[in-house]
């Protein structure tokens, strides 16, 4: 497999920062880096991060079913991610998934016809004190009301 | 002499090694203290969290699979504190774990059936919807039940340390955790079980044992693995006179608990439908059964009349057996053309030690010595057990190990140091391990047939000049390989080698007794009387004049010597219909032929210091051996190319 | 631009430079007292750096709260294998959300406390273990790092020095039981985030079984201030025991939620009503989650306290990771607690069985009470479980999910009346 020059590069430091024997503990952030040029973790992208970490494929899989943010199915696009832990439960989180749910026609971990979006339903993400909060993709979105979740989704469809 | 120190269990006072963990200082006191994930010879996992004590000075309840027993510690394990914590775990672990018991292989002989009984509540609080996934089969043999594994790693920990073949992986987290499989969806693997045996509910199930039975309606023969040389004891479950499993959880034996795929599920031979139950004649170019009396009446004419008689015989049959069968050879037949198919030099092994027993290496002796040196063996695949001892060594004791191939083996994964050879180049790939060889306590070499004649010699000599205690396992191939030689069944005093009796053109008589000569070459003499006795219509049995159904290794009692010469009992599993055992068979030729069978002279055969013709190992595999895995349908059903495993298809599984 | 407007009640010491121009660059960090302390910890010895620590009273910010001189400690002053400074990052706890402000604001005084560590410990590498979540901090750190190394305040001869150290960011994949210090070293090593067995700590044995020092962002973030005005200086601005200041994140009901530094042993009620705001509408305050989803939950009654470890352990709760939601009279805590469960059942690494099959089975127990199906002997059961977990798991992720179940069992009966199942009357 190969990939865009600058993954290559990303992947080279990568395996150079860790002590020596130690490319296991490249196997994570090469995933989740990977997974974002490629859409999701393939078996094929398993075997890859396995040969180049000198690791087996059991290995790889092994981590990629623990770590919640790896996905063997594509996400789509944009993937928009509502938290409904604590912090935004009590300001309304749970409303706003409820809302991102009506307005892609989604649930969650599905993704829209036409690939643009999925949906997530997230644990805590960091952003208590600014609830609620709305990740797409790494973009942080603070207070989010529906009609800013409206806004900011509209606003990526009209990209297209 | 370790110190001791001295704590209280249970009001009861108990002395033990500094060091030793609770759970074994209690069990050393014959006080249970219950675990599922904690297994002796694995590593720790404090993970069940059913072995949870108290110890007095210590707030929370205590995990007694990892603590280190210290002195004047006071533990309880018999308090309500105690039994509350077991019960509200098993508690917790019943709740995804279905209650099929009524039709799981594991009932009734399941762990955590038992645990419930003794430590479980009589009810159940959980009245929600359990999480269900659909059986797998990752193999012919390996069948994983995700909703009753009860995640104690035991699998896991048996395929990456006991096996070396990292074949399991534990996926997901929390309550989807679930153990994986190597490739994706399948096992690629030896295949040898020991994931199922070990597994204490019924998470793994066998393909060759699911459904057959309940557990309590077997009877069990703990009897000795009749496939490769190591000896292993394998306990088999047999049930209307059928074997339905062998395994040895009860650890007797030389192998522990250890078997690989051919103890395990290689005993399927015995009921094959090709399986020879009754004499048969040769009438032109077929076979035409006959009675017993008519097969030894012909034989016992043929033999009578034959003036030169060769004799071939087994590396499978017993030591009583090929004692027999030598002395009728030399004492009844009158001949010294007697051989059997030979895999190792034994008679230069033995003049090159001459006489040093003590440098002889038990099977015992892999697992504590310091260092091991492999030459030229592929030990995984030809002598698991032998490598389940040296994997164990390092792991328990971080013994050197040493390989001087001339291909990847498993064991380089281990290695001190792997030096790879062009054939004939092994002795010199040992003389480059000299220093590093010279500096441990003592050393076990064991090599294959690679090393024979002067090479064998030559090794020997090394290995004694190196000035430390040096043990030696000159490796053989087949279930009594070691006994053929011992009992004598070897040419002497100008008798003919296997090959020359084959090639020789004037030979009368043939008899082959549990061997396939004819299988890679052919008979010279176009008009011998040939005799075979054996399980199946082998390729020399087909050029037989007469063939009598003889008796498999789990048909009869007597005993068999492994590779490193350690002697054990055969005991009688079941019984088939129509055969004979070997022993059976020679008693009544020699009745036919009205010998009186001589008294036994008191005397061993004389050992050579060396034999004609020829020593190769057949070069068998896990998946492969002798003729007898033709036979097997799941030998047959998981053969693969030998090394495929490890030959670099993957990384070798870092230890990091 | 900040998240949130400061507070003229706080006492800004880590947080100084949020909000000034460009926080984030080195020239900003070196115009404002940056590399002081490095440059005078380097002249003074190791024993002693780690004693400036101790003396300062400083406590691990993660949310165990252990002193973090005494960890410093513990790593062996020689060892013939190299020792390695890792950074957790990971912040993932309920309730948290002050380490991002810290990397984002101000990454060069988290790095300059890692080279301060490193000196102490004498490591010459580390890694921020950033959770994957973050991926635009681990951005902002790499440039940091970037700016620092082109600028000889990383790699070789640090600050001209003559000390050598390298530091690199390690992106996590989503885990909060990466948090965990064993579990992020395991992760690290590029496995499931399973916590391993202690002993050995990690700072005999930790990252691929060397030596490894490991402390949360906040901690590091605060030694250059510890090393520059004095450990005693720091530990004034604090309650004995805990020195110094922290962040807190109030987040919940109230109307200016906001991370905000805070000197330890502050009054909880007056960071609510002042700091904070007060809650929207005027409306009664009914609990307080002290330190993240973990705590167990105080009452409003309880909650009259200034907040520091001992007090709060003395009320049954724990500081944690400063991660403090507000909840008013109209919280549901059926539906609060069921949140958390879900969390820690999705959460669980599934090690051990009681955590394992605990959590999930309480999610479903309180499922099933907000879908309007619970039976009055569930509240029993829910409590009887979560003590059935507490303090048997393997590590603290069971009692985090257990302690904040027991206190809403406990302290807020009434609010399982309405999520019960109308009991049959016989007539």
């Amino acid at each position: 497999m190969t990939f865009s020059p600058q993954l290559e590069e990303r992947f080279a430091k990568m395996l150079s920062i860790y002590p020596p024997g130690r490319e296991r503990s490249a196997v994570i952030p090469m995933l989740i880096y990977a997974q974002d040029e490629v859409g999701a973790v393939t078996r094929e992208l398993v075997e890859e991060v396995a040969r180049r970490c000198k690791v087996t494929p059991l290995q790889v899989d092994e981590v990629v079913g623990y770590y919640s943010m790896l996905h063997r199915k594509p996400s789509g696009k944009y993937h928009v991610q509502v938290c409904t832990n604590i912090s935004c439960l009590l300001t309304g989180g749970e409303e706003l998934y409820e809302h991102a749910k009506k307005k892609l026609g989604i649930g969650h971990k599905e993704v829209t016809p036409d690939g643009q979006f999925s949906l997530e339903e997230v644990e805590c993400m960091g952003a208590c004190s600014w609830a609620p909060a709305v990740e797409i993709n790494y973009d942080f979105h603070h207070f989010v009301t529906p009609e800013k979740l409206d806004q900011l989704i509209e606003g990526l469809r009209s990209k297209h | 002499m370790a110190e001791l120190v001295k704590l209280t269990i249970d009001g009861k006072g108990v002395e033990t090694e500094k060091g030793t963990l609770l759970i074994e200082a209690a069990r050393q006191a014959g006080i249970e203290i219950p675990s599922f994930c904690y297994y002796e010879g694995l590593t720790l996992q404090a993970a069940c969290r059913m072995c949870l004590v108290e110890v007095e000075k210590t707030p929370k309840l205590q995990v007694g699979c990892t603590l280190p027993v210290a002195e004047g510690m006071v533990v309880h394990t018999d308090s309500a504190t105690v039994a509350g914590a077991r019960k509200g775990t098993l508690e917790f672990l019943l709740t995804n774990h279905p209650l099929d018991c009524p039709v799981c292989d594991k009932g009734g002989e399941c762990e955590l059936q038992d645990m419930v009984f003794r430590y479980g509540a009589g009810e159940s609080r959980f009245v929600e919807r359990k999480v269900h996934t659909d059986e797998q089969q990752w193999s012919p043999v390996v069948y994983f039940d995700a909703p009753r594994c009860i995640l104690c790693y035991r699998c896991v920990r048996i395929c990456n340390e006991g096996m070396g073949v990292n074949a399991l992986g534990v996926a997901a987290r929390g309550v989807g955790s679930e153990i994986i499989p190597n490739f994706h969806d399948h096992l690629e693997c030896d295949e040898c079980g020991a994931c199922i045996d070990i597994c204490p509910v019924g998470a793994l199930t066998s393909g060759t044992y699911r459904y057959q039975t309940r557990p309590w309606e077997m009877r069990h023969a703990g009897t000795i693995c009749t496939h490769c040389a190591d000896g292993c004891r394998t306990t088999l479950g047999v049930r209307n006179d059928k074997i339905i499993r062998g395994n040895n959880r009860d650890r007797s034996g030389i192998n522990g608990e250890f078997l690989c795929i051919k103890g395990r599920y290689g005993f399927d031979f015995v009921e094959h439908p090709e399986r020879l139950q009754s004499p048969m004649q040769r009438v032109g170019d077929r076979f035409e059964p006959v009675s017993w009396s008519r097969a030894l009446g012909t034989i016992a004419e043929g033999f009578a009349t034959g003036a030169k008689c060769g004799v071939i015989g087994s590396n499978h049959t017993t030591n009583e057996e090929n004692l027999f069968l030598a002395r009728f050879a030399r004492e009844g037949l009158k001949t010294g053309h007697i051989d059997h198919h030979r895999t190792g030099d034994l008679a230069t092994f033995f003049d090159a030690l001459s006489g040093r027993n003590e440098a002889l290496a038990t099977t015992g002796d892999l697992y504590t010595a310091k260092a091991v040196l492999i030459v030229g063996a592929d030990l995984s695949q030809q002598h698991p057990l032998l490598a389940f001892q040296v994997r164990a060594n390092v792991r328990h004791h971080a013994a050197h190990v040493y390989t001087v191939t001339t291909g990847p083996v498993r064991e380089d994964q281990q290695a001190a140091a792997s030096v790879r050879v062009q054939k004939g180049g092994e002795l010199a790939g040992v003389e480059s391990l000299r220093d590093q060889l010279k500096r441990h306590e003592d050393l076990v070499i064991v090599f294959g047939d690679a090393i024979q004649g002067e090479s064998l010699r030559k090794l020997v000599g090394f290995g004694d000049s190196l000035g430390i205690p040096v043990k030696y396992v000159c490796l053989v191939d087949y279930s009594n390989s070691r006994g053929a030689f011992d009992m004598g069944l070897i040419p002497q005093s100008g008798g003919m080698s296997r090959e020359q009796m084959l090639a020789a053109s004037d030979l009368d008589v043939l008899w082959v007794v549990g061997a396939n000569p004819l299988k890679s070459a052919s008979l010279a003499a176009a008009g011998a009387f040939v005799v075979v006795q054996d399980l199946f219509l082998t390729e020399t049995a087909r050029r037989a004049d007469i063939v009598l159904p003889a008796a498999s290794a789990y048909e009869k009692n007597g005993t068999v010597t492994n590779v490193c010469g350690e002697v054990q009992k055969l005991k009688q599993a079941v019984k088939v219909m129509g055969t004979k055992t070997d022993l059976e068979i020679f008693g009544l030729i020699a009745k036919e032929m009205g010998i009186q069978w001589p008294v036994a002279s008191g005397q061993w055969p004389a050992r050579p210091a060396a034999l004609p013709g020829l020593i190769q190992s057949a070069g068998d595999t896990l998946f492969t051996s002798g003729s007898l895995s033709r036979y097997s349908k799941i030998l047959n059903s998981v053969m693969e190319a030998p090394g495929a495993l490890y030959s670099g298809r993957w990384p070798v599984a870092g230890g990091q | 631009m900040l998240y949130n407007e400061p507070s003229p009640l706080e006492t800004r010491v880590v947080s100084k430079r949020f909000g000034m121009l460009n926080s984030a660059s080195l020239d900003t960090y070196l115009a404002t007292d940056g590399y002081q302390a490095f440059r005078k910890a380097r002249e003074m010895k190791p024993e002693q750096i780690v004693e400036e620590v101790k003396t300062s009273a400083l406590r691990g910010r993660g949310g165990a709260g252990f002193p973090t001189g005494l960890k410093w400690s513990f790593v062996p002053r020689t060892s013939p294998h190299p020792k390695y400074i890792i950074v957790n990052a990971d912040e993932s706890e309920p309730g948290t959300c002050k380490d991002r402000l810290l990397m984002e604001y101000d990454p060069h005084q988290m790095i300059e406390g890692i080279l301060i560590a490193a000196l102490a410990v004498d490591a010459h590498a580390g890694y921020i273990y950033i959770r994957g979540e973050y991926r635009y901090l681990i951005e902002i750190v790499d440039r940091a790092i970037a700016e620092a190394y082109a600028k000889g305040y990383l790699g070789k001869n640090v600050a001209g020095t003559g000390f050598d150290f390298d530091l690199y960011t390690h992106s996590g994949a989503g885990a909060y039981e990466c948090g965990e210090e064993t579990a992020l070293l395991d992760s690290i090593e590029g496995k499931r985030g399973i916590p391993r067995m202690k002993p050995p700590f990690p700072a005999v044995a930790g990252a691929w079984g060397f030596p490894t020092l490991l402390n949360n962002v906040e901690t590091f973030s605060a030694v250059p201030e510890i090393i520059r005005s004095g450990g005693a200086a720091f530990a004034a601005l604090g309650v004995p025991k805990a020195g110094g200041t922290r962040l807190v994140c109030i987040s919940g009901h109230v109307n200016r939620p906001g991370v905000y530094e805070l000197p330890l042993g502050y009054p909880m009620l007056k960071s609510i009503y002042e700091v904070a705001g007060g809650i929207p509408g005027g409306r009664k305050l009914k609990a307080v989650i002290p330190g993240g989803s973990s705590c167990p939950i105080l009452k409003a009654s309880e909650c009259d306290i200034p907040m520091d470890y001992d007090t709060l352990a003395k009320v049954g709760s724990m500081l944690g990771s400063g991660g403090m939601v507000v909840m008013d009279e109209t919280t549901d805590m059926v539906r609060l607690g069921l949140r958390i469960m879900r969390f820690y059942a999705h959460e669980s690494c599934g090690w051990c069985i009681p955590c394992r099959e605990g959590t999930t089975w309480l999610k479903k127990i309180l499922t099933r009470m907000v879908e309007g199906h619970g039976q009055r002997e569930d509240v029993a059961l829910l409590g009887e479980l979560s003590k059935n977990m507490l303090g048997r798991t393997f590590c603290a992720l069971g009692d985090a999910a257990a302690l904040p179940t027991i206190s809403i069992v406990e302290k807020f009966a009434e609010d399982f009346e309405k999520h019960l199942k109308p009991e049959m009357v016989m007539v």
